[in-house]
């Protein structure tokens, strides 16, 4: 097991050699030069040549890369053009909340999107599935965006009982985390009811119920252990996505969070912030699939005996 | 007697043989027809790509002409659906906004469905090594959220039309690659491709003839639902000031524009939305009834 960990967390470094790669590309490959952007408009050619060679600009790109690269092995993103802050304290600082938020609109999108799932399938082709199931599929195809403004003008605007922006109390919280689980939420319902669907058909749960076991301890036992994994997996794979839709989400409710920062420091042409913040997006995406990798082991028995097997 | 027992299965024959006439594809549609949810998503889909069509037509204005004495007039029979903050009619900027995002889906889900597909059947043919290396950088695009790697992509290469649907391509290629990888990957061992391969067919020929249109079923698929996808991504981009500019009628950038007019006009972002979400649900309705048609098994 232990093993198997070890073996995985090692794929990831060559996924995130790549992502440091692609990232560095697309920023060097971006018009204008970071020299004039720290400088402003009234510099000299002579100070920007100065300066350029000062930030390494004029070395090769390869060999700008492996600085960049190793520095940032030592825990060094650089520094952000625009506040001269290192790209490491920005990051950390607003991870938090970011972090805060993901968690809360995965937790969100578990418990409404889970029962809905199960719902759909126990209730299969009545009006009740119809219902769950075409709720899903709004949810899936409404943008968040526009989500986020509607429930805006709804409950901070129309019945003012929510604030509208801002990141002070748990109040805060409720509307972003909505705009950020819903998505989500519709994944996991139709992951849910599609597979709830397959399990109740599979022999096992037949023999459970002609054993006399009651309906409650079937679906708990025998159904719902064996649906939680495919789900566990798309609430794996989606919370990289959610990780992504904080841009959005904070956007929209002036959160100051890691999305924020990334879409600021593109604005304002602060490449080191763009640099180190995907990066770290992408160790987020990585670790999390990491443990979802490993909590199938825990959820799943015949996936922890081949772990044991492997070995 | 002898004659007639070998008439009989020949007549069978025939019949088999007349039945696989008609094509797969025939199949698909007549399982489709009976999905009347599917049926409804591809009747939307078409009425909007007609109304895109036919803008000039529909509008009752010209969507980029101002009018400042007629500003933030909320729905009236003269403008069903308001005015903006510069006296633009939304109706006639949401009819000419369905041109620009199903544009964009459509062109996106081309660059990346085509190099996707590109990639995919290269890896899935030749295997080994090269497989490998591919599949190892779709895993990088996909270590990065797709929204956020479509931002990067847009910073970079500036805002524009052509940006955006390049950066939603991109973003969307995986998907694609590792479809048609894995239908590569079973057609590959086929025995018509082997036939191909002893008659002397070269790898070019036998990818473009015997193993991408065995993929079509899931790309088809996975690209009317990547529509819907591209669609939500470009609005979303436009909607961050990062897509399409205004003065452009686009909905994502209606919607962000009108964002400000929360409070009085709410119409402004409400009806841009609607229409988002009646485009990606129709789609995504579409793309569901599709995949049941082509593949049967997975019906439930």
């Amino acid at each position: 097991m232990l093993r198997y960990f070890l073996k995985r967390l090692l794929f990831l470094i060559p996924v995130l050699l790549g992502v440091s790669i692609v990232i560095f590309v697309i920023v060097h490959l971006a018009p204008g030069d970071p020299a004039e952007v720290m400088l402003g408009p009234s510099a000299t050619q002579e100070e920007i040549t100065n300066l350029r060679e000062q930030l390494g600009l004029t070395k090769p790109l390869y060999v700008q890369y492996g600085i960049f690269l190793t520095n940032a092995l030592k825990g060094d993103l650089g520094r952000s053009i625009k506040t001269n802050a290192p790209v490491v304290d920005e990051i950390l600082e607003r991870f938090p909340v970011t972090l805060t938020l993901a968690i809360l609109g995965m937790i969100f999108a578990i418990a409404i999107g889970l029962p809905l799932g199960i719902l759909a399938a126990l209730k299969q082709n009545t009006w009740v599935d119809a219902l769950a199931s075409f709720f899903a599929l709004v949810g899936f195809s409404i943008p968040n965006f526009w989500v986020g403004l509607m429930l805006m003008l709804l409950l901070s605007i129309y019945i003012p009982i929510l604030p509208s922006s801002g990141f002070d109390s748990w109040k805060n919280l409720i509307m972003p985390t909505i705009v950020l689980g819903i998505q989500t939420m519709a994944v996991i319902a139709r992951m849910t009811r599609s597979s709830m669907l397959e399990v109740i058909r599979q022999d096992y749960v037949r023999t459970a119920k002609a054993k006399g076991i009651s309906d409650r301890l079937v679906l708990t036992r025998h159904i719902l252990s064996n649906v939680m994994i495919p789900v566990i997996t798309i609430a794996g794979l989606y919370f990289g996505h959610q990780l992504g839709g904080v841009v959005i989400t904070e956007t929209i409710f002036s959160i100051p969070g890691l999305g924020r920062l990334i879409v600021d420091a593109i604005r304002a042409q602060d490449y080191p912030v763009v640099q180190g913040g995907v990066l770290f997006f992408a160790l987020c995406v990585g670790i999390v699939n990491l443990l979802v990798d490993l909590l199938y082991a825990v959820l799943d028995p015949r996936i922890k005996a081949q772990y044991r097997a492997a070995k | 007697m002898s004659g007639e027992k070998t008439v009989l299965p020949l007549s069978l024959d025939a019949a088999v043989v007349r039945e696989k006439r008609r094509s797969p594809w025939w199949e698909v549609w007549r399982r489709l027809r009976r999905n009347k949810a599917a049926v409804a998503g591809m009747s939307v889909v078409i009425l909007l790509v007609v109304v895109a069509i036919l803008a000039p037509v529909l509008a009752p204005y010209d969507p980029n002409q101002t009018n400042i004495r007629q500003r933030l007039q909320g729905p009236s029979s003269e403008h069903p659906l308001g005015t903006d903050n510069f006296g633009r009619d939304m109706l006639s900027r949401i009819i000419y906004g369905s041109r620009i995002s199903l544009y964009v889906g459509f062109v996106a889900v081309g660059i990346g469905a085509i190099f996707g597909g590109i990639l995919g059947a290269i890896g899935g043919y030749y295997g080994g090594r090269l497989d490998n290396f591919i599949m190892r950088c779709m895993d990088v695009l996909l270590a990065i959220p797709q929204i956020i790697l479509a931002i990067a992509i847009v910073g970079v290469l500036g805002t524009s039309l052509l940006n955006l649907m390049i950066a939603v391509g991109i973003s969307q290629l995986p998907r694609y690659a590792r479809v048609v990888r894995a239908s590569a990957l079973t057609v590959r061992g086929q025995e018509y491709v082997e036939a191909a391969r002893a008659v002397g067919a070269s790898d070019r020929r036998i990818i473009l003839e015997n193993i991408l249109p065995n993929c079509m079923a899931p790309i088809i698929v996975q690209s009317t639902l990547g529509v819907a996808q591209a669609i939500l991504s470009a609005a979303a981009l436009s909607f961050l000031g990062l897509g399409i500019q205004p003065p452009t009628a686009e909905w994502g950038s209606m919607l962000s524009s009108g964002r400000q007019f929360l409070r009085n006009a709410p119409y402004l972002t409400f009806f841009p939305g609607l229409a988002i979400s009646i485009v990606v649900l129709a789609l995504n309705i579409f793309g569901d009834g599709l995949r049941d048609s082509l593949d049967p098994k997975l019906r439930q």
